[in-house]
């Protein structure tokens, strides 16, 4: 008997106990999704900005190299995008969009098809996430309810930058992902 | 492995101690805010632990359905009965595609297993790439506590070990200094990498699909440059639902360090075109303790290190007196199903106060699991000197004259006998504890006197 059998008949073996699976009821409340989400987001160390204040913050702050997967900011690009994700090792900053994003925790879903490689949100130095300030539930349930059906590969969550506290648990942002955190608001 | 014995030496270092004892009462502070957040958090509590009843209840039906989605999606599954078997099915991949060296995020499944010096001895090099494991690997320890690896190190101890390997300024303690240098370190590791190994937090029956999450990005880092993605995974770690994942992953966070949800949460459901995922399902002992109807609610455990966090013990103890890849509650209750003769001493480095219960997000009744550990143990080991203890009481207390007599001579020999025998090893209650001062009669003398 293969382990596979083995493992499956260890757990056939013992005697059945029926336990229902709860449904889910209906968390959280709509009353100011916009307040909440910056709220959290400053809390995870992000930064919430307009898009106007996003435009001064690029010109003040130029940056070697840049890409940009969203259209109205596709002018900030610096070079294209490499075949081969190792390439991106040394992109100082990339501005991608959220599909939606969740008011309790300021987390943002990131869609693979949004990012053109998977490790881009991640190896970028800086990262800037572009988010319609409709497109917000007030807690993952309502994210999950939005997410059923869909089958993408590869998709995440980002709630800020990163982060670690590892040594003698102080704070510190920039760990091994992007360094800074971002959040455009466009209607 | 003895637990009082490790627990004493750490203790050794008073102003260590003490300092772990704060700072992990900090981290259990930040979870009372963040629960306190939520009006619902002992319904999410409820929820999360009736599907992962639920799904323990039916983990055959869920761990097909998964691995008949997942083979759907692309992902190539395996079964391991063992660590041995867990960790020759890895070997055998690296071996398949000639990589010499790997990268590794955090990963218990993998620390249970002895993956790294068994993969170590086999000639391939392991770089753990969560900062505070690869301080303990640098040092060649394991994780010290299961979300925070190097809570037992202070910055002086990381300042001269990234002196040394990584070639810091000497001296330089600042923790953001040092953080940089093994960003750096890493980077070029992940860069290299051909192969990266992941844990695995939730598996989706529904979907086949399964998420990982971190706070500093080191898993997507490896997995998302590497050519394959081995992600190892505990059998019950499944959830039914996608939806499900709502539920613990707004617990999850929240309990380990009171974060709202850890910065990175990734779904894994299907490998870069050309690139391979493959998914270890692991038995290792879980079978065996979901057969223990008594002890199989401990795998409920969703590993955020709560009860560790709350623990009196383990905070004055330190995750390495507990000798067992999982320390703390949790692991108190977990190891002995693994060897009951090593880990015999764990169900007993607890107060039995029940906090690790009520601070647990899928309501583990640790406290009671442990209390039942311990009647096993004891019944299996006989004789101990607290049971002699115990009987000698019971004849004292059930004979009138016995009482009268003994509390006469224990008052006196409490005032005129020296601390030296009084604290004797044999008194295992004198151990850390003070006696109380004698008083000068006994009640009925003092009743007697006063009020007759």
């Amino acid at each position: 008997m293969n382990s596979r059998e083995s493992i499956l008949q260890a757990i056939r073996k013992l005697p059945k106990e029926e336990k229902n699976l709860p449904e889910l009821p209906e968390f959280g409340n709509n009353s100011d999704l916009l307040a909440e989400f910056c709220e959290a987001i400053t809390r995870n160390a992000g930064e919430v900005l307009l898009s106007e204040e996003f435009k001064k913050w690029m010109n003040e702050n130029p940056l070697e190299k840049v890409i940009s997967l969203v259209a109205a900011y596709s002018s900030y690009s610096t070079q294209a995008i490499p075949e081969d994700p190792h390439a991106l090792d040394s992109l100082d900053l990339a501005i991608v969009e959220a599909q939606f994003g969740v008011a309790e925790n300021g987390a943002m879903w990131l869609d693979e098809a949004s990012l053109s490689h998977r490790v881009l949100p991640f190896i970028a130095e800086h990262l800037v996430i572009v988010l319609r300030r409709t497109h917000l539930f007030p807690t993952l349930h309502q994210a999950y309810a939005q997410l059923q059906g869909t089958s993408t590969g590869f998709g995440v969550f980002v709630a800020g930058p990163s982060k670690t506290a590892d040594i003698e648990q102080s704070l510190v942002i920039g760990a091994q992902g992007a360094k800074s955190l971002r959040v455009v608001l466009v209607d | 492995m003895n637990h009082p014995q490790a627990a004493a030496a750490f203790l050794k270092d008073q102003a260590r101690a003490s300092w772990h004892d704060e700072t992990l009462w900090y981290v259990r502070d930040k979870r009372d805010v963040a629960s306190k957040r939520l009006p619902e958090w002992e319904d999410l509590r409820t929820l999360a632990s009736d599907i992962k009843e639920h799904t323990l209840s039916q983990l055959d039906y869920y761990l097909e359905k998964f691995e008949e989605k997942a083979l759907e999606n692309g992902i190539r599954v395996h079964w391991a009965k063992d660590a041995e078997e867990h960790n020759q099915i890895v070997l055998q991949i690296l071996q398949s595609k000639e990589c010499k060296a790997l990268v590794k995020s955090k990963s218990i499944l993998t620390e249970e297993c002895h993956l790294n010096p068994f993969l170590e001895k086999n000639g391939i090099a392991v770089v753990d790439s969560d900062l505070g494991e690869r301080i303990v690997q640098f040092l060649n320890q394991p994780p010290s506590h299961i979300v925070l690896p190097a809570i037992h190190l202070k910055k002086k101890e990381i300042a001269e070990l990234f002196h040394e390997k990584l070639g810091t300024e000497k001296g330089n303690e600042d923790p953001k200094y040092l953080t940089d240098a093994a960003r750096i370190h890493l980077r070029e590791k992940f860069l290299s990498a051909k192969v990266a190994i992941t844990g695995v937090n939730f598996g989706i029956a529904e979907t086949g699909e399964f998420v990982v999450c971190t706070n500093e990005g080191n898993a997507d880092m490896g997995v998302h440059l590497a050519e394959v993605h081995i992600a190892c995974m505990g059998i019950e770690k499944i959830i039914p639902r996608r939806k499900d994942l709502g539920v613990f992953l707004r617990l999850l966070a929240r309990s380990a360090t009171g974060q709202s949800i850890t910065t990175y949460s990734s779904h894994f459901r299907s490998p870069r075109k050309g690139k391979e995922i493959h998914l270890i399902l692991v038995d290792n002992g879980r079978t065996a303790q979901l057969s223990r109807s008594t002890y199989r609610s401990s795998l409920k455990c969703i590993r955020c290190g709560a009860c560790m966090n709350t623990c009196p013990i383990y905070r004055r103890s330190g995750g390495f007196s507990y000798g067992s890849t999982v320390p703390g509650p949790i692991g108190s209750i977990l190891s002995p199903g693994l060897d009951l003769k090593k880990y015999s001493t764990l169900p007993f480095a607890s107060t039995l106060c029940g906090s690790c219960t009520d601070v647990c997000p899928v309501k583990i009744n640790i406290h009671e699991q442990l209390y039942a550990w311990r009647q096993e143990i004891t019944k299996a080991q006989g004789w101990s000197g607290k049971e002699l203890s115990i009987k000698l009481a019971k004849g004292i207390f059930t004979s009138p004259l016995a009482y009268r007599v003994s509390g006469k001579i224990l008052r006196a020999a409490l005032k005129s006998l020296p601390n030296s025998l009084i604290y004797h090893p044999v008194n295992l209650w004198g151990k850390g504890r003070d006696l109380p001062q004698a008083p000068a009669s006994t009640f009925s003398e003092w009743y007697q006197k006063n009020r007759s």
